[in-house]
């Protein structure tokens, strides 16, 4: 399926993106701020979905705008909002942020317009009925073992958790 | 359909997993005041059993598993390293724990799980598989640290070498992406034959990268500066483990990134870092008075010897590389079991005083520690005196000859803070009554392993030494 007017969408969606990524930290309130990424995340979501990654995009739904957003909101609700909403927030180090967004933002503009060579010119479009699809294909069969093995990582990083939050004993 | 043979070349990291989740099982059934002496056992069955696996792949040699791992020579190697390490640092372990009440039998669990991850960074050969076996390895380790819970030393340590790795990780994985972003694959094989055609700019970032977190893991300078902190705070025996096991695989990692892949561009990096660690390891030795802390800066100094054979680069330097990793092992773990049994309860007892007088209070433990420490310098019919020497000859041979300078200067500045171990140990006599307990059978065992490894390495190196230098042409072809 061909797109329809691409370059709206690419404006639109990147310019939600940005406006509410800078709502992101600006909001005093951590549960706005949460909300902001939500919206942040989905317009990303939306950006891939342009670049034919249906399954990028779902996995950014599910797994990002989804569960470690629920994440989030239990931290934000377990710590006291009140007391931190009070707090002098630590914008202080605006001047270091700047130059550093303006050394990413040069560094950006000098790969756009010099460093074209860098990156290989042409890519392989894959169907996007294929695309999932094929990530699974993948999955069960070349990257069978890696695939496997993360349970194995999950499992030690659960232990650990339960590890530290035991309770001591004397 | 995955054949049978595929099974038998990842054995090791299967027997592991499932005695790691025996010992897990187990656990619960346990009351919360028995020792865990019990899982210690089964843990300790499952790494002897892992290494009998690894000698078993020797029929067995191939790729496996849609080419994510290989079993070669090389990977046979690290292996029994990992396991014999994992095992005798299980077997160091049994009356620490008990010692220090620490009742909790994950963390034999956890030690023989992060081993299934270094296990499958020295055979895996595609990046991703690569990049969850460091995470499986890190994440255990981060936790053994902080097994010391009634500590605020233990927590703080676990605390700092989780953000500081996580840190590292996050560069090692953006190396991967744009290694990947540069060749179009992750597998090592395909990363080698497109760079073969050419490099671009990209490629060099990624190694580079992968470099810093690489070189975060083996705890060389400039990346080095959790080591001290990290290495006092957590256990002893979990010191042993983390200084030995994580950066015999690291190393091995970083040996098929750089040489199988052949990739460009590395020389200088890994130059300049083997001279910075070399140097500010050793410099920040000489100001210790912890002994935890001496051996770590001591480790970053090690570190940093083992880069020198790897820029000399070639077999002759991979070689040179895995003996370095055996010898380092050996003499490590055997410091820091030696180290474990007289700190005592709560790690009272670690610093440079508390050794004073060892020599006549303990004189058999202060001769085993003055052995691994003659070691540590490169003191002849020691495992560490070969393995500096065949590091130089290595760098000698690629004519690196200001390498090798930095380098001997380096090695005789070591020997002060070494030398000073033993001085306190035989000429000093103790400021404070410093008790000493009875050697446990176990750990016993475990210091003869590591004093054994040590003489052996150092007079017969023949056979492991033909060993590293098959297992380099592996790798090199």
């Amino acid at each position: 399926m061909t797109p329809i007017a691409p370059t709206f969408f690419f404006y639109f969606l990147s310019a939600v993106a940005l406006i509410s990524a800078i709502l992101v930290i600006t909001r005093k309130n951590p549960v706005h701020s949460a909300l902001a990424l939500i919206v942040t995340l989905l317009s990303l979501a939306g950006l891939y979905l342009m670049l034919y990654a249906p399954f990028v995009t779902g996995v950014q739904v599910i797994v990002y705008a989804g569960g470690i957003m629920v994440l989030f909101l239990f931290v934000i609700m377990l710590v006291n909002i009140e007391r931190a909403m009070k707090e002098e927030e630590f914008n202080k180090q605006w001047i270091a942020g700047l130059i550093a967004s303006l050394l990413l933002g040069g560094l950006f503009l000098a790969v756009y317009f010099k460093g074209r060579a860098i990156f290989p010119s042409e890519f392989t479009k894959i169907p996007e009925q294929m695309n999932t699809q094929q990530v699974g294909m993948l999955i069960f069969q070349n990257y069978l073992l890696p695939f496997e093995i993360a349970s194995l990582l999950l499992l030690v990083a659960i232990v650990g958790a339960v590890v530290m939050a035991k309770k001591k004993l004397s | 359909m995955i054949p049978s043979t595929d099974y038998i070349r990842l054995l090791p990291e299967l027997i592991l997993i499932v005695f790691g989740l025996l010992v897990m099982l187990i656990e619960p059934l346990l009351g919360e005041h028995n020792n865990r002496k019990g899982l210690g056992a089964i843990a300790l069955m499952g790494a002897v059993l892992s290494i009998l696996a690894s000698f078993y792949q020797t029929g067995y040699e191939g790729a496996a598993f849609f080419d994510m791992i290989h079993v070669d020579t090389f990977s046979i190697f690290f292996h029994v390293l990992i396991g014999l390490i994992a095992a005798v640092v299980i077997l160091a372990s049994f009356e620490y724990l008990n010692l220090q009440q620490i009742r909790y039998g994950e963390y034999y669990g956890l030690i023989l799980l992060s081993s299934v991850g270094m296990m499958l960074m020295s055979s895996a050969v595609e990046l991703v598989l690569i990049f969850i076996a460091l995470e499986i390895s890190s994440i255990g380790t981060y936790i053994l640290a902080g097994f010391r819970r009634n500590a605020p030393i233990s927590i703080e340590s676990s605390m700092k070498y989780f953000l500081l790795g996580s840190f590292a990780t996050a560069f090692f994985l953006y190396g991967v992406a744009l290694m990947f972003g540069a060749t179009g694959s992750t597998s090592v094989y395909t990363i080698a034959t497109t760079l073969a055609q050419g490099a671009t700019p990209l490629a060099y970032v990624g190694i580079a990268l992968m470099f810093v977190g690489l070189g975060f893991k083996v705890a060389s300078a400039p990346f080095h500066i959790w080591t001290p902190d990290v290495y006092e705070g957590a256990p002893a025996p979990v010191v042993a483990f983390m200084s030995t096991g994580p950066k015999a695989a690291a190393f091995a990692v970083l040996l098929r990134v750089l040489f199988a892949t052949e990739a460009p561009g590395w020389f200088w990096l890994i130059w300049a870092s083997a001279v910075l660690s070399m140097t500010l390891g050793n410099i920040g030795a000489l100001v210790q008075n912890n002994v935890k802390r001496l051996l770590a800066y001591s480790s970053i100094a090690q570190a940093g010897y083992i880069l020198v054979a790897f820029a000399a680069a070639k077999d002759i330097g991979i070689s040179a590389v895995i003996f370095y990793a055996a010898a380092y092992a050996a003499m490590n773990v055997g410091a820091f079991a030696v180290a474990s049994h007289l700190a005592n309860v709560g790690e009272k007892y670690v610093t440079l005083d508390d050794y004073a007088g060892l020599g006549r209070r303990a004189p058999g433990l202060a001769a085993v520690l003055t052995i691994f420490m003659l070691s540590l310098i490169g003191i002849p019919v020691t495992g560490g005196f070969l393995a500096k020497f065949y590091v130089f000859q290595a760098a000698m041979q690629s004519h690196l000859t200001g390498l090798v300078i930095i380098g001997v200067i380096n090695s005789a500045v070591a020997a002060y803070y070494y030398l000073r171990v033993i001085v306190y140990m035989y000429m000093r006599e103790p400021q404070r009554d410093v008790p000493v307990l009875k050697m446990p059978f176990a750990l016993g065992v475990s210091l003869a392993a590591c004093l054994a490894a040590t003489i052996y390495l150092g007079v017969l190196p023949g056979r492991i030494l033909d060993y590293a230098m098959a297992s380099a042409r592996v790798l090199v072809r």
